[in-house]
């Protein structure tokens, strides 16, 4: 009962940061690649209930900035504007969805205040709002692939445990091939044979069947200790005396056995994926710019300056703490679950 | 029997890097494009030119020509030829693998010597409250991106300025002997202590869980009954039984620890394996990457031969088999 209740709740709190993550034009204040070249890594906007007269207010705001005269490129705190902080508004039109063109914001504020929740980057863009649009692609990389491996970890594995043999033996040998080189290794090689300079799209799509490809053979190998136990359960092998073909014992019977297995181990591989990402993004060899990725949000951290005297940049690898907790949790949760019960 | 074993361990681990080198090497060249690529923007170098190139570096031929000329190579220990840097891939490879090597095997030596006691004194953790929280805590630890602790450990460095930022040897220092070694341990310390830190978690929660399926059995508290003092009971007793699952973990752990270990070289300029495997990837530059890959596969099949030799000494029930 404990343990649904925690599956539960790492459910809702996975859909909802998949939500704000899908729907990124309406939960950002600004496009990812709009800019204010006057306001270049801005710290996060604080957001005040308490005006200077020490005056209480219902409705949340924030005060504008302005530009230091004296020392050229810093900015300070102008006390003498502020601008709420409005819900629902109508700001710069995004797709919904890719689908179809909206003019709606959860939050926002009036002209020409800007409001930066993470700050912002070299050249003036809101890093949340990239936050949320970097994780359409790093998310969507993750669960891509790590549906991609397990798909292939489940079929090679359910071969190899239900045939036995040499086809047991050929696979499971193959498989020893992609544990026996360390991942990110692995990663460069596979990556070393795609092109290096192609779209945007492209880019992702070998991003995720590169990741897709060297995954499968764990989920193999437990997927095959699942099968193999199974196929031997009387029931199965009542069907398999009644005449039943393989492909029907496998899809019927044995297969069903192995569910828990694979949505457990998509639930841990998608956290590793999405951070495969981002470091072969950060290393230079994922998405590039203005589409932004976990990764490239972070690589702005490999110039020393940027490292030690803008704080927030580091702020994108630290909201994925959580969410990257929330999986592990969820995948715990699953597994004692699915925890096979014994005879 | 002792041999016996040892020989099939060796064979086939021989069997699987032969199988890893034809599959890195046939990768790499299924790849479109090659290195010669950016010599071919060049409007002032002729086509002429730059199938001359290809020629001498034997990238014009088939498939299984070049597999045979680098077979050939590696069996004189050159394993072919850098196109960037035009010199034997093992010349260059050798240095930075002993860079590497010193960095994992000190951050190998250094996260054991730590998850060990931690491990072990949260698996006596008896009571509900401060089990769970210890629980959460290496959870927690556990998600935190290798990136991100990376890059706080260059934070650290680069602003308290206590420790160099980056590198192997200080440029100003050309001593040798004694004087060289301690600017290399210099450099060492905070690289190996953060790859230490981001293996920790794991090793850890490993270490916790065999023991405390250790602790629950007969004989402990037979031991205890007897009067036997905590401390002895844990690491005299308790700590040799669980030892076996942490052996076969410790094989896993290289394979984590080599792929934290290519980020952080790239992210701390440690002159290892990683920065080399990234410029090359970049570069297109063939033998290197499947000269890199392949060490790392040797690395990681040395670590599980070892722990399996450790196995064979340490377990009987292994020998039996």
């Amino acid at each position: 009962m404990r343990n649904r209740r925690k599956l539960v709740a790492c459910a809702f709190l996975l859909a909802g940061f998949h939500i704000a993550v899908l729907f990124a034009g309406f939960f950002a204040p600004y496009g990812y690649a709009a800019q204010d070249r006057e306001l270049p890594f801005t710290p996060p906007t604080r957001v005040h209930f308490m005006d200077s007269q020490g005056h209480f207010h219902i409705r949340p705001f924030i005060y504008g900035w302005q530009s230091d005269a004296s020392v050229s490129g810093s900015l300070q705190v102008d006390f003498t504007r502020y601008y709420p902080v409005r819900f629902f508004v109508q700001g710069t039109p995004h797709k919904v969805a890719g689908l179809f063109v909206s003019r709606e914001h959860l939050f926002g504020v009036d002209e020409p205040g800007r409001i930066f929740i993470l700050g912002t980057d070299a050249f003036g863009r809101d890093q949340f709002s990239r936050f949320l649009y970097g994780g359409q692609v790093s998310l969507l990389a993750g669960l891509l692939a790590a549906g991609l491996s397990v798909m292939f970890g489940v079929l090679i594995g359910a071969i190899a445990g239900f045939y036995g043999g040499w086809i047991d033996e050929g696979l499971m040998r193959s498989g020893e091939l992609f544990l026996a080189l360390p991942w990110l290794y692995l990663l460069f090689a596979v990556r070393a044979a795609m092109p290096l300079h192609v779209s945007q799209s492209q880019i992702f799509l070998l991003l995720v069947s590169v990741m897709g490809l060297i995954g499968w053979a764990r989920p193999a190998r437990l997927v095959r200790g699942v099968v193999l136990s199974a196929k031997e359960r009387y029931f199965v092998l009542a069907a398999r005396g009644f005449g039943a073909s393989d492909a029907y014992l496998l899809r019927r019977h044995v297969l069903p056995q192995a569910s828990g297995v694979a949505l457990t181990q998509i639930t841990l591989l998608i956290p590793q994926y999405v951070l495969a990402e981002v470091t072969l993004t950060f290393l230079g060899l994922g998405v590039s710019e203005p589409m932004p990725s976990w990764g490239s949000l972070l690589s702005s951290l490999q110039q020393y300056y940027v490292l030690s005297t803008y704080w927030w940049m580091f702020l994108p690898a630290v909201i994925l703490i959580p969410l990257f907790l929330t999986y592990y949790l969820a995948a715990d949760a699953l597994q004692e679950h699915w925890k096979p019960v014994s005879l | 029997m002792n041999v016996r074993f040892l020989i099939r361990r060796f064979s086939q681990a021989a069997v699987l890097l032969a199988a890893i080198s034809l599959f890195s090497f046939a990768l790499v060249q299924v790849a479109p494009g090659d290195f010669f690529d950016q010599v071919r923007m060049n409007p002032r170098v002729s086509a002429q030119t730059v199938e001359g190139l290809r020629a001498e570096y034997g990238l014009d031929r088939s498939f299984p020509v070049r597999y045979g000329l680098w077979i050939l190579s590696a069996l004189r220990g050159e394993f072919g030829i850098s196109l960037a840097y035009n010199a034997p891939v093992g010349n260059l490879l050798i240095p930075r693998a002993r860079n590497t090597l010193l960095l994992t095997g000190t951050s190998t030596v250094l996260a054991w010597l730590l998850a060990i006691p931690i491990g072990v004194w949260s698996a006596t953790n008896r009571r509900k409250f401060s089990r769970r929280s210890s629980e959460l805590a290496t959870s927690t630890l556990l998600t935190i991106p290798d990136l991100l602790l990376f890059l706080c450990v260059l934070l650290f460095a680069v602003r308290s300025g206590w420790f160099p930022s980056g590198g192997m040897h200080s440029a100003e220092n050309e001593g040798h002997g004694l004087s060289q070694l301690k600017d290399v341990a210099w450099h060492l310390l905070l690289p190996s202590v953060a790859l230490a830190l981001a293996t920790l978690p794991a090793l850890v929660r490993h270490v916790r869980s065999a023991m405390i399926e250790v602790l629950e059995s007969p004989f402990i508290l037979a031991a205890r009954s007897h009067g036997i003092p905590n401390f002895r009971l844990l690491f005299r007793f308790a700590l040799p039984v669980a030892a076996n699952p942490l052996i076969s973990l410790f094989g896993f752990s290289v394979a984590t620890m080599l792929s934290s270990s290519l980020l952080l070289e790239v992210i701390l300029s440690w002159p290892g394996l990683g920065p080399l495997l990234v410029e090359a990837t970049l570069n297109k530059d063939v033998y290197v990457v499947v000269g890199t890959v392949m060490l790392s596969a040797v690395f990681l099949i040395a670590g599980n031969l070892l722990a399996d030799m450790l196995l064979f000494a340490a377990d009987p029930r292994i020998r039996v088999e």
